[in-house]
């Protein structure tokens, strides 16, 4: 018995993955798995069943996988997404379902989470159209507690509707987990959504829709040094105040310094200079020399 | 851009070593001033047991307990006890030490009258809460000993004053007896203490002091209950209410009996309805009671009846009695009379008789007198006099003596609400020729006593005088602006309702000002203080003022009071009683004409209300009508929310300031897992001055800089109390960064093993936040910098040249961010009061946390110890950028506290102001003590240091010329030389 259970276990795996692949190639996959660590599979190796394409939504529900769950032991819960145009009344717009794993202490955790949206109606699309006239807010809210919902109240994200069309919607849910509890949908555009925002209707009417679900970070732990690393970069580091250099010191004499210096040694070249020009000139300086006893000679 | 990258290389290469924050010694008091208080008094005892000592210790509402010189009111000592140590009685015991029960009558403790050490301590222990009394009888002695009776917790203990023991204890709490007052017999070691159990049944124990044994118990019922205080008007006599309040019980417990008897209010002529209370007082045969706005003075006659005596209006005050000489008794009472305060000390018992009758000038300012102790002391002609110490509505303390005001503190300054600075008036152009000739006399004669002062010819008054004249004309104390930016006024607002305008050079108080109270208005608490007009530019002409923002009332319902105060004049511009709350305050980016800067005021129904109500500030509100988004922290229930403004009020009275506004994002935490400790948002006047931040490898990284984020920090609710009181297993801290226009989060993190108090600063693009590991039992400090990818590919110059880049698209909320976060966590050794950082004018300058730690000290820490990037074995090139190799934990270096030896006692918050030179912030510490001084993290580049030896500069520049013309003479002879050949 103990035997036949993992491979009874990996016969229906193997039988799901069958269906699904049949299924995703019958009516071309429907949706967006866009997976976090959480979305192990279970079931012993890892498939490669991955969409290969984030697909578009073309709105329906996935009744395949919805009859693979139940198969399951995990239980499947399904909650729904609400929205609202502007300030009208928040009406049911989509459904996310997901499994409910329960770990052996105790916890219990979503995996596999799918969404599913309703079509827009025609009344819906006109009242888009005035979000986006008034570059007003499309806003959705989920329960706060995904197994009875709606837990302590509604989680409220809000967008601007201009935000949305693209080609189609194209819009980007990210679900922070605590357990069973929602602690807050981040809801927006899939890329940029750049201000001052344009007016610009979406050529489809239907959600290109993409969920990523988030549960908390580990935090780093801090570094744990040996001992002896410690007695050196621990408190008792001292750090000597920086000793300053000999120029930032004595710069406002070195400079004078240096300028008599250099004016000594300008001085002490022309003196040469001088002294060359003397021994190449003796004879005219003799005749300078001539010259001024003439003149000397002239005045007497 | 290029040219920013290489400087900004430069000042990181530049700033490779660690600056020295440390002071000479004597620097210390050049830029830095520290006050100390000690807040309003709540308690005096006097000593005058040696004439030349004249002390009296006193304990506050701060949980500080002093010691002050009556001659200058300057504090001895010192103590400030924690914050939940509140202290009830203080006392003093055989002459040399002062007795303090505090902490809801568990903790007494003795300090010795001269210094303030302590002696010693005791904790008491007992089973249910009752009124905490000290009572320390002065006959009460074996051999060298006294007893100090407490009655805390349920019962009463005999302590002794030498050594702290606990000799005996008696339990009243098993009889389900609350303990209402203790009270000594005359002359004999025996004590009655007397209670009430329920409310009905009157108890007196009769007590052998010395050792417990009880003598004799009495009981009694009374059928009409009591309610509230008692007052012991004899040693066997006292005075209660009944539970309708309207009739005063006298109850006497003579001869081992007990009595009751009831008096009417109304028998003796007073209307009863409304609010009676008996207040405390230990007047002899006397007692006051309070009804409405008036008090009334009973006395008890010869023959058990009561009869009302005075009757004064609220305002009025009383002292405690006082014995002088050989039992005489005297008692004062303060009275008001327009802008003078009279004061009379009456002998006990005789309320028509005067031993002294004083009128003083009192500042009104400082509004109502609450408080007076008397004492006494002996006149040059051997007969008494009298000092009064008083303590004032404002919190300051005077002491009176013959009909002055000998000295007064202002002790409002211990409690500081909320602080913000204002600049100085711009200094007038054009001096009158009066001014000049006046100021050249000065001058002259300043410097003929400092020439006298360096020929060492100066006498000790000349040297007075110099010192006065460098203090006046010292730069930092004028009343101008400067052009450092240096001098600023702190406009502090405290508990006391008053608002004091500090001048930051020298910390002196430039003007004051208590808020007025309106007559709508009993109890109103001021909350929070916010720039309201800061001209600049045009509208020069107007003073800058500031806004106060209050509620009438504790509950955050209570309707909201407006006042304007001008930081110049001190007077109070405007007022206003408002019909909604402020839960909330907004300061928007956005100022009108007249630099007034528009506010949001959110009440309690969500709705916002725009101020100053003018047409155009409508105006401008209208234009960013859709881009105001403003959030909410419901930490009770664990809740974030944002909201965005929808449309005006609908309401019977047309407001054309009022917006309701709507819910656009939420976060709820689960009640069971996450409890809300900390929710820290940016400072809104930082100044980041570049986005990028180049790395070793010459690469770049874009910082993710925006206004709109959020620090919260939630901790598992188990783990919420104090350290220790969870495992840490079911302990748990997670922070969060969210983005508060989307409620996007940004980033998310939990520490297991981690518990609060978390002390959390938020600046640029980084978040250092501080809290406790349960696991390695230290304090640790984290850092996550967060970074934006989606700039990350400019950084081609050719792009950049090409102006192919996004960098100057503007960012919206709405994107999707891609960013990239950065975290590392290090052991820090203190536990921590407040956090702050360093902040400058144009944020070129490196950043240093000041961190308040648990000794009252401000240390400031390089930001570059807390850089997720530092690693064990950084690399040369990361070395040159200034990263310093990991350790675990961040050092404390002990020349880098700001306080230096100083401490902030009670330190509360810790503010930093820009100065306009760019290297150079001004830190503003507070709590009970006040601490300015000006730092310079990078140390200041930008100007040359104080130790600059100008006359040396001269001395050099003087040589040069004059060697200069020395040559030129020399070349000119030397050519004639030359031409004479």
């Amino acid at each position: 018995m103990k035997k036949k259970l993992p491979l009874f276990a990996l016969f229906l795996f193997f039988f799901s993955l069958l269906l699904f692949c049949h299924s995703s190639l019958a009516f071309e996959s429907d949706e967006l798995l866009v997976d976090d660590e959480e979305f192990g599979l279970e079931g012993g190796s890892k498939p490669q069943i991955k969409p290969h394409e984030p697909a578009p939504t073309r709105s329906t529900t996935t009744t395949t996988r919805r009859k693979v769950s139940d198969q399951d032991s995990d239980s499947k819960i399904q909650f729904s997404l609400e929205h609202a145009f502007g300030d009208s009344d928040f009406v049911p717009a989509g459904t996310f379902s997901a499994r409910l794993k329960t770990s052996s202490h105790g916890g219990q955790t979503l995996t596999k989470l799918r969404f599913s949206r309703n079509a827009f109606t025609g009344e819906d699309k006109e009242k888009f159209e005035k979000l986006l006239q008034d570059d007003d807010f499309y806003r959705i809210r989920l329960p706060s507690n995904t197994v009875s919902p709606p837990g302590r109240d509604y989680i409220i994200s809000s967008v601007k509707a201009r935000c949305l069309p693209r080609e189609g919607l194209d819009e980007h849910f990210v679900i922070h987990m605590e357990g069973v509890n929602i602690l807050a949908v981040n809801y927006g555009a899939f890329g940029a959504c750049s201000y001052p925002r344009q007016l610009k209707l979406p050529h489809k009417w239907s959600f290109n829709s993409h969920t990523v679900l988030k549960n908390s970070e580990q935090a780093p732990r801090a570094p744990i040094f040996a001992e002896e690393v410690l007695g050196e970069n621990g408190e008792g580091e001292i750090i000597p105040p920086p000793e300053r250099s000999f120029w930032a010191k004595y710069w406002m004499y070195l400079i004078p310094l240096g300028l008599i210096v250099i004016n000594a040694v300008t001085q002490a070249m022309n003196m040469p200079e001088e002294g060359v020009q003397g021994g190449g000139q003796t004879q005219q300086s003799a005749a300078a020399i001539q010259r001024g006893t003439g003149s000397a000679v002239r005045r007497r | 851009m290029a040219i920013r990258f290489i400087i900004l290389t430069l000042l990181f290469l530049s700033s490779c070593t660690i600056p020295s924050l440390s002071l000479y010694e004597d620097q210390v008091g050049l830029m830095d001033w520290h006050q100390q208080y000690i807040g309003k008094v709540k308690h005096a005892v006097f000593h005058t047991q040696k004439t030349g000592r004249k002390r009296v210790v006193v304990s506050t509402e701060e949980n500080v307990i002093a010691s002050l010189d009556l001659r200058h009111g300057e504090i001895f000592w010192r103590h400030v006890l924690g914050i939940n140590d509140v202290v009830d009685g203080i006392d003093i015991a055989l002459g040399k030490y002062v007795i303090t029960l505090s902490s809801d009558g568990s903790t007494l403790r003795a300090w010795n009258l001269p210094d303030g050490q302590m002696v010693w301590e005791s904790f008491l222990r007992g089973s249910k809460h009752s009124k905490p009394l000290l009572l320390v009888p002065t006959n009460l002695k074996v051999d060298k000993d006294s007893l100090i009776l407490v009655s805390s917790k349920g019962c009463l203990h005999a302590v002794s004053s030498i050594d702290g023991e606990i000799l005996w204890t008696r339990d009243f709490a098993a009889e389900s007896v609350e303990v209402q007052q203790v009270i000594q017999l005359d002359e004999s070691d025996q004590i009655y203490v007397v209670g009430y159990a329920g409310s009905s049944q009157f108890h007196a124990y009769q007590i052998n002091a010395m050792n417990g044994e009880l003598l004799n118990h009495e009981t009694a019922a009374f059928s009409g209950g009591f309610v509230g205080d008692v007052a012991l008007v004899s040693s066997d006599t006292l005075v209660t209410l009944d539970t309708t309040r309207s009739i005063l019980v006298t109850v006497s417990f003579k001869n081992r009996k007990i009595a009751f008897q009831e008096t009417h209010l109304s028998n003796l002529g007073e209307d009863s309805s409304g609010m009676v209370e008996i207040l405390p007082s230990s007047l002899t045969g006397m007692f006051t009671v309070k009804i409405n706005n008036y008090k009334l003075f009973i006395r008890l006659t010869s023959e058990d009846k009561l009869e009302v005596v005075h009757k004064v209006d609220h305002e009025t005050v009383v002292s405690d009695a006082l014995v002088f000489s050989e039992g005489k008794e005297a008692f004062a009472v303060v009275e008001h009379g327009g802008s003078k305060v009279d004061i009379t000390v009456k002998p006990g018992q005789d309320w028509n008789n005067n031993l002294v009758q004083e009128s003083i000038e009192m500042d009104h300012q400082r509004g109502l007198v609450h408080k007076v102790f008397i004492n006494n002391y002996l006149r040059t002609d051997r007969s008494h006099g009298f000092r009064a110490l008083i303590v004032m509505e404002d919190h300051s303390l005077l002491l009176v003596q013959q009909g002055k005001i000998v000295w007064n503190r202002e002790d409002a300054l211990a409690s500081i609400i909320d602080v913000t600075t204002s600049e100085l008036p711009v200094e007038k152009e054009g001096v009158s020729v009066a001014k000049v000739e006046h100021s050249l006399f000065e001058w002259l004669k300043g410097h003929m006593l400092k020439l006298k002062g360096t020929l060492m010819l100066a006498s000790p008054e000349d040297v007075a005088a110099i010192q006065a004249i460098r203090l006046k004309s010292s730069e930092k104390s004028k009343m101008t602006r400067d052009h450092n930016g240096f001098r600023k006024l702190l406009i502090v607002l405290t508990k006391a309702r008053k608002i004091f305008a500090l001048h930051s050079g020298d910390g002196r108080v430039v003007w004051s000002l208590l808020l007025h109270k309106s007559e709508a208005c009993d109890s109103p608490t001021e909350l929070n203080l916010y720039q309201w007009q800061t001209p600049h530019h045009h509208a020069m002409d107007e003073n800058p003022s500031v806004l106060v923002v209050g509620r009438c009332g504790v509950s955050s319902k209570a309707p909201a009071i407006l006042s304007f105060v001008d930081t110049y004049t001190g007077k109070e511009l405007n007022s206003f009683d408002l019909v909604h709350s402020a839960v909330q305050v907004m300061p928007l980016p956005f100022t009108d004409s007249t630099e007034q800067r528009l506010h949001l005021l959110v009440d309690d129904d969500r709705r916002i209300h725009l101020y100053p109500k003018t047409s155009e500030a409508i105006s401008i509100f209208q234009q960013e009508f859709s881009n105001i988004y403003w959030y909410s922290v419901e930490a009770d229930n664990g809740i974030i929310k944002g909201h965005a403004v929808k449309s005006k009020c609908a309401g019977e009275v047309l407001d054309d300031f009022c917006f309701e506004t709507r819910v656009l994002w939420s976060i709820i935490f689960p009640m069971e897992s996450e409890k809300i400790i900390a929710a820290v948002s940016r400072k809104q006047n930082e100044v980041v001055h570049t986005q990028a931040k180049v790395t070793s490898e010459q690469d770049v990284m874009y910082k993710y800089i925006s206004k709109n984020l959020l620090f919260v920090a939630t901790v598992a609710p188990k783990a919420s109390g104090h350290i220790g009181s969870a495992d840490p297993d079911e302990a748990w801290l997670v922070v969060y960064l969210i983005d508060t226009i989307t409620g996007r989060i940004l980033h998310r993190m939990t520490h297991h093993g981690a518990q609060g108090p978390v002390h959390a600063v938020l600046s640029e693009n980084w978040v250092v936040y501080h809290y406790f590991n349960l696991r390695a039992h230290r304090y640790e400090m984290s850092v996550t910098e967060i970074y934006d990818q989606s700039r990350a590919e400019n950084k081609d110059v050719l792009k950049l040249v090409l102006g192919k880049h996004n960098l100057t698209a503007p960012v919206s909320s709405y994107s999707r961010p891609e960013i990239t976060t950065k975290s590392q966590t290090y052991f820090f050794t203190h536990s921590v009061k407040a956090v702050a950082v360093t902040s400058t004018a144009k944020g070129i300058t490196s950043k240093q946390l000041l961190i308040g730690t648990i000794g009252d000290q401000v240390l400031a820490l390089d930001k570059r110890f807390l850089d997720p990037r530092r690693s064990i074995n950084p690399t040369q090139a990361e070395k040159e950028e200034g990263i310093i190799p990991l350790a675990d934990s961040l050092p404390i270096i002990p020349q880098s506290y700001v306080t230096h030896s100083l401490k902030v006692e009670g330190l509360r918050g810790i503010l930093t102001v820009p100065a306009k030179l760019e290297s150079t912030t001004l830190v503003f510490a507070y709590g009970v003590d006040l601490f300015y001084t000006r730092l310079a993290p990078s140390r200041t580049y930008d100007s040359l240091t104080e130790d600059f030896s100008y006359a040396l500069l001269l001395l050099t520049i003087v040589a040069l010329v004059a060697a200069i013309f020395v040559t030129w003479v020399l070349s000119e002879k030397k050519e004639l030389r030359e031409k004479w050949r």
